[in-house]
């Protein structure tokens, strides 16, 4: 109990601290890295919770997808030096008070509504698909995405296409002057226009691309 | 306060939540340090429902963890795609100079 106390404050110390860093931190190269350290640390507390399969899932799909993006990005954009100038904006200043006042009321409302919740009793026993013990966290999820979830599974599938090609398609540039192949043009080619048959008179020759 | 119960779950997310929203509200920078900031707000949303998933014994949070997850890697990945194409376009990515909607 000790132990997942100690281990719990550690984690989410880091947390926290690297997700303030990620909004605070000059270099935005140092804020991808951040939010790297943040997903890691929260899905070492899913690990440490019983979750594990979303925690493994949450390393590969942020760590080694999202977080990689941002990097990619970043880099590619040139931006990580632009300097912070979070306090000194100089004629929209206004925003700043305004704005944390309004995150702050926001976190004072989400401490007392749920930090400070005792959850009702009949909450506990909802027994919609409970967790078996004897399975492995892995397996019991695919027991239910499968079967119960399959068609929103599906969905999420479709969701990540669209994605991918919008992606594509956005960022998509067509450069004039590249010879490409056409297929339209390829498989449109008539005898007619690509063969031509010439008598060619005797000792005079024929004259090609005239 | 050495047991570790829902409710420090739920505030670990509340405090990462409002980390979220200050980093959208306060950004200066430029609209990358913004996706992160939702990025952020996502995280702690999938951190309450993991939580609940366990301390109320039920699978269906950790589903739609994973849906969350599915959703948030399209969004990131559309979202740089809009931002690059941005830059390529106008060659800036500040957020105050981004005011060709005159918000």
């Amino acid at each position: 109990m000790i132990a997942h106390a100690v281990v719990f404050y550690i984690f989410s110390f880091i947390a926290i601290v690297s997700a303030i860093m990620v909004t605070t931190s000059r270099n935005t190269v140092h804020s991808v890295f951040f939010l790297i350290l943040d997903f890691i640390s929260i899905s070492c507390l899913f690990i440490m919770i019983g979750a594990e399969f979303l925690g493994m899932i949450m390393l590969i799909v942020y760590v080694g997808a999202v977080a990689v993006l941002f990097l990619f990005v970043v880099m590619m954009l040139n931006v990580a030096q632009q300097k912070n100038e979070w306090f000194v904006a100089s004629d929209s200043s206004s925003h700043i008070p305004i704005g944390l006042l309004v995150s702050l009321v926001i976190f004072s409302e989400l401490l007392i509504v749920v930090g400070g919740w005792k959850y009702k009793a009949e909450l506990q026993d909802s027994i919609n698909i409970n967790l078996n013990l004897n399975l492995t966290n892995t397996q019991s999820l695919g027991n239910v995405i499968y079967t119960d979830y399959v068609h929103l599974f599906q969905l999420s599938g479709m969701v990540l296409l669209v994605a991918m090609i919008g992606a594509i398609v956005l960022t998509f540039r067509k450069r004039s002057g590249l010879k490409t192949q056409s297929y339209l043009r390829q498989i449109s080619r008539e005898r007619n226009e690509g063969v031509e048959l010439i008598d060619v008179e005797t000792k005079k020759g024929v004259k090609i691309d005239a | 306060m050495l047991s570790i119960g829902l409710g420090h779950y739920l505030t670990l997310a509340a405090i990462i939540f409002t980390i979220g929203v200050v980093g959208i509200f306060l950004n200066r920078k430029n609209v990358i340090v913004i996706l992160m900031s939702i990025e952020l707000i996502l995280l702690s949303v999938n951190i309450n429902l993991v939580s609940f998933s366990i301390f109320i014994n039920d699978l269906s949070g950790q589903v739609f963890t994973l849906f969350i997850l599915t959703v948030a890697a399209a969004e990131a990945a559309i979202g740089l795609a809009i931002i690059v194409i941005y830059y390529r376009n106008s060659g800036t990515i500040r957020v105050e100079e981004i005011d060709s909607l005159k918000g």
